[in-house]
């Protein structure tokens, strides 16, 4: 693919008609917003790349209705300088790809909701999903279809938004998100737990989120990766718990996990600027963004699991690891080979999740799938479904899976 | 009373065949699952969308995902429609049955099949009642959150096929966010399961696809939702405004504030005197509008949330503060608001409505709701979730009064309306059903509608799951099966009779 190929809409109709004229003619395109996860996924086998860069700009922001919509090229920083401005903040936390997977770029606000992007809030606010209100997009045949609209609530139809969310652009091409946004905490602090092991750590996580003190980020950052974050946990393992909100209520409630923590082991609690710095960095999986080499899952499983399968993957090859949302996300830094078939077998005989090969080489990618294999009657569904959002097959093709 | 709804005509092939029907699913599941007397049929014959019956052939109610499977693939290899069903509380019509079709009731399997602390996540039989989870993690200091009024008798396969909300939701989200996977019955019989403890999906979000989907795409048998740490303390706050404007304004501003309470709920004059009459919950009865504000946590979080809202509410000029003093107060408030629905059933036949707006449009869609109904010449009742701007017009009527009820219909049809072009939606949380398939059109395009069509078509190649409900019955797309293009005649018909009420 020559890069001369990159066509550049820069309206809604513009996308319609560069979708109609590929489909038509059976070329296949990339789909395309700031191109920092271009690397995550499948080498899509694509004649022409369709590049959202130019399709920019908040369209509607009100912020007393904690709404925002955005056409999908817009630079995520725009949005988020938009939001801070009138104090308020995407509360899904949308990981920024860029440091571990070594790219450079603009992260684009169409490009966070398809593939579904969140970060540690996401056990107390949801995923990018759960705050994406609407979508306009364009599907496989060039038809421009909108689900969803500016309201909080709306089940008015089937929930395309949802399923468009995550779909790495293979179902259509997002032109405009409408999304919930919500005020900043006024304060957040995070209450460290030193020295637990992994295991202790599980329970220490779970032992707080079962109480009620909202706990917005649930982290354990083993020794083996806390000298990666500076001076801030001391060169020891660090079972790290986030509080926010307002000044009051933050108070009581770090003085009640604290309580409960102590009694766990020790305990130091690292104040707002720290702790905005520390989640950032967790957001952005900072301690493997170093040895880019390495291949690095991502696996969703129960949080009670996340620990057992490290543990068990230890016994077998060599892999560095990190835990967020209160272990059930579970960030694996392979020593040498990705070893797929491996992990995912633990996967399944803990209980089930999914793993996902976000940082590997273009041939790994290709051989290796990237994204957890789904149960033979799913795959054929989501085989049909594709179909009706695209039936030449020509959005993304080979990015989700090889066949589709 | 005149029917503005029409449903699919009924297979009269099918129909036919009914004691054939009747003994081939005896062969499916046994003798205590399964209703063929039209006296036992009766109290299927409708939801909580009263104003529509139809009775239907037959109903199942199966103890087994592996009976709802046989069931369900019987009728897609005879082409016969089916309708799910819950506990009947729709309040959209979504659970009416129709002459040709089997309802498929979850009743029976009501069982909470693993509660698991450490994962935050309870497995339960899709006839379980909402309020069943949270009773049965309270003593252990979890609940589940999404709470709709009905939920002493909603079941949580219900709530899925509607993505229910309910007060609460301002904080805590509604089904969609709150579910983590279920086990459901394909059209042929095929069970998958999607989803579970861990978070997110790998390919397509199936599971936020089949929420809110109205039984549509399949039978859901099983669920596994998200379970909450119980907040320390609550504390609901009554806040009466001498105008409704004023009270519309102050929701506005406490959210535009950055403070979200757990909830904020609104309620007019009328709706305070109908709630007031039945639950003595000492709502102040000399103001034209009422919020309650929930804030929970511990008493020092209370109390700082409160104090803010309490100096917005005064900059609107807020007429009665009263803040509940016990468990016992709090929860007479929280009866009151909850039981709406049925005190005002108490005193007239009502149509409850649930478009949502925009928070900026509150007052004016409000004041515009009086002048629709008033151009009617009916009464309206506003209780509803100011917090995130879905409106819950009751309009008031007399169902022995054919005119007044077409009139109340159509006022209800022109606040739908209204709701959309005000930038908001059809529905929140009630879902579209019978009762607000003939606007879909007003919300989406051709386009829009064929798509999710598709979709639909892609779950359920012979349209035999609740047919009749969500989509238009004229312009469908997709393979269907004879039955249904037979009717496009009837969905023309219905469509003339839609457009000369809107007229």
């Amino acid at each position: 693919m020559s890069l001369s190929e990159i066509q550049h809409p820069e309206s809604e109709d513009d996308v319609a008609r560069i979708v109609s004229q590929a489909n038509a003619a059976g070329l296949p395109i990339e789909v395309r917003g700031g191109g920092t996860r271009a690397g995550l996924g499948r080498p899509s086998q694509a004649a022409s790349v369709l590049s959202l860069a130019r399709l920019t700009g908040i369209t509607n922001y009100d912020p007393s209705e904690l709404v925002m919509a955005a056409r999908a090229g817009t630079p995520l920083s725009e949005i988020e300088s938009a939001l801070a401005a009138n104090n308020q903040m995407l509360t899904f936390e949308p990981m920024d790809h860029r440091p571990l997977l070594g790219v450079d770029g603009e992260p684009t606000i169409g490009g966070v909701f398809a593939g579904n992007i969140s970060g540690p809030r996401r056990i107390q606010a949801g995923a990018a999903r759960d705050n994406l209100l609407g979508v306009r997009f364009v599907n496989g045949s060039g038809e421009i279809v909108k689900s969803g609209g500016r309201v909080m609530k709306n089940v008015t139809g089937l929930d395309l938004v949802k399923l468009l969310a995550g779909s790495w652009g293979t179902l259509g091409v997002l032109c405009e998100v409408i999304f919930k946004v919500l005020p900043r905490p006024e304060t957040a602090v995070t209450v460290a737990v030193s020295g637990l092991n992994d295991a202790e750590a599980a329970e220490a996580m779970a032992a707080a989120m079962a109480m009620s003190v909202e706990v917005s980020g649930a982290a354990h950052l083993p020794l083996s990766v806390a000298y990666r974050f500076g001076d801030t946990l001391k060169g020891e393992a660090a079972t790290v718990l986030r509080l926010e909100g307002l000044t009051p209520s933050v108070d009581v409630r770090t003085e009640r996990l604290v309580a409960e923590m102590r009694r766990r082991g020790e305990v130091s609690v690292l104040d707002a600027e720290v702790t905005r710095d520390l989640w950032r960095d967790i957001r952005d999986v900072k301690p493997f963004a170093v040895q880019r080499a390495k291949p690095v899952w991502r696996v969703s499983v129960a949080p009670s699991a996340g620990h057992q399968l490290v543990a068990a993957l230890r016994l077998k090859t060599g892999v560095d690891a990190f835990y967020d949302w209160q272990g059930g996300l579970v960030w694996l830094q392979m020593e040498a080979e990705p070893e797929a078939d491996l992990v995912r077998q633990y996967v399944k005989a803990l209980g089930g999740g999914h793993a996902t090969l976000v940082r590997a080489d273009a041939a790994t990618r290709a051989a290796v799938p990237v994204f957890e294999p789904q149960p033979q009657a799913l795959d054929a569904l989501a085989r049909r479904i594709k179909d009706q959002f695209d039936p030449g097959g020509i959005l993304n093709p080979g990015r989700m899976t090889a066949t589709m | 009373m005149p029917d503005l709804i029409a449903f699919l005509e009924p297979d009269l092939a099918v129909i036919g065949r009914r004691p054939a029907i009747i003994a081939d699913l005896a062969q499916l599941l046994p003798e205590s699952c399964l209703i063929t007397e039209e006296r036992e049929l009766v109290p299927f014959d409708t939801d909580a969308f009263v104003s529509y019956r139809r009775m239907p052939l037959a109903v199942v109610l199966p103890e087994t995902t592996a009976q709802v499977a046989a069931v369900l693939k019987y009728c897609n290899d005879n082409a016969i429609s089916v309708v799910p069903r819950g506990a009947g509380t729709s309040l959209s019509g979504g659970a009416i049955p129709q002459e040709d079709a089997i309802v498929i009731g979850v009743s029976k399997m009501n069982q909470i099949l693993e509660v698991d602390y450490a994962n935050r996540a309870a497995r339960v039989q899709a006839g379980v009642t909402n309020i069943s989870i949270s009773q049965a993690v309270d003593a252990d200091g979890f609940f589940y959150a999404p709470d709709p009024s009905s939920q002493l008798a909603c079941t949580i396969g219900g709530n899925i096929g509607m993505n229910s909300g309910g007060a609460h939701c301002l904080k805590y989200g509604v089904t969609t966010n709150n579910l983590m996977g279920v086990r459901m019955v394909m059209f042929d019989g095929s069970i998958v399961d999607i989803g579970g403890k861990a978070l997110d999906s790998s390919g397509y979000d199936l599971l936020g696809l089949i929420c809110g989907s109205e039984g549509q795409l399949g039978i859901v048998t099983e669920a596994t939702v998200r379970l909450l740490a119980k907040p320390e303390g609550a504390r609901p706050v009554l806040f009466g405004f001498e105008t409704s404007v004023a009270a519309g304004a102050c929701v506005t501003d406490i959210i535009g504030a950055g403070i979200i309470p757990v909830a904020i709920e609104f309620m007019d004059k009328p709706a305070i005197e109908i709630c007031e009459a039945f639950a003595h919950a000492g709502y102040p009865m000399d103001v034209e509008a009422l919020l309650i504000v929930e804030v929970e946590g511990s008493d020092a979080e209370m109390d700082a949330m409160l104090a803010r809202i309490i100096e917005i509410a005064r900059r609107h000029g807020v007429k009665t503060i009263r803040e509940s003093q016990s468990a016992t107060e709090a929860a007479l408030i929280w009866k009151g608001r909850k039981s709406a629905f049925g005190a005002t059933g108490r005193i007239a036949d009502y149509i409850c409505m649930d478009g949502t707006v925009p928070l900026g449009q509150l007052s004016y869609v409000l004041a515009k709701t009086s002048e629709i109904t008033d151009r009617y010449g009916l009464r309206v009742a506003n209780v509803f979730h100011a917090g995130d701007g879905n409106m819950h017009p009751l309009i008031l009527f007399d169902a022995n009064d054919p005119e007044e009820s077409l009139k109340a219909e159509m006022a209800g049809n022109d606040i739908l309306k209204l709701c959309v072009d005000a930038g908001g939606c059809l529905t929140g949380e009630h879902g579209v059903g019978i009762e607000k398939r003939d606007l879909m059109r007003h919300q989406y395009s051709d386009a829009d509608l064929a798509q999710q069509m598709r979709v639909r078509a892609a779950f359920d190649p012979k349209w035999i799951l609740n047919p009749s409900k969500v989509f238009p019955l004229e312009g469908r797309n997709g393979s269907q099966t004879g039955n249904q293009s037979a009717l496009a005649e009837e969905g023309k018909a219905g469509a003339a009779r839609t457009g000369k009420t809107a007229a």
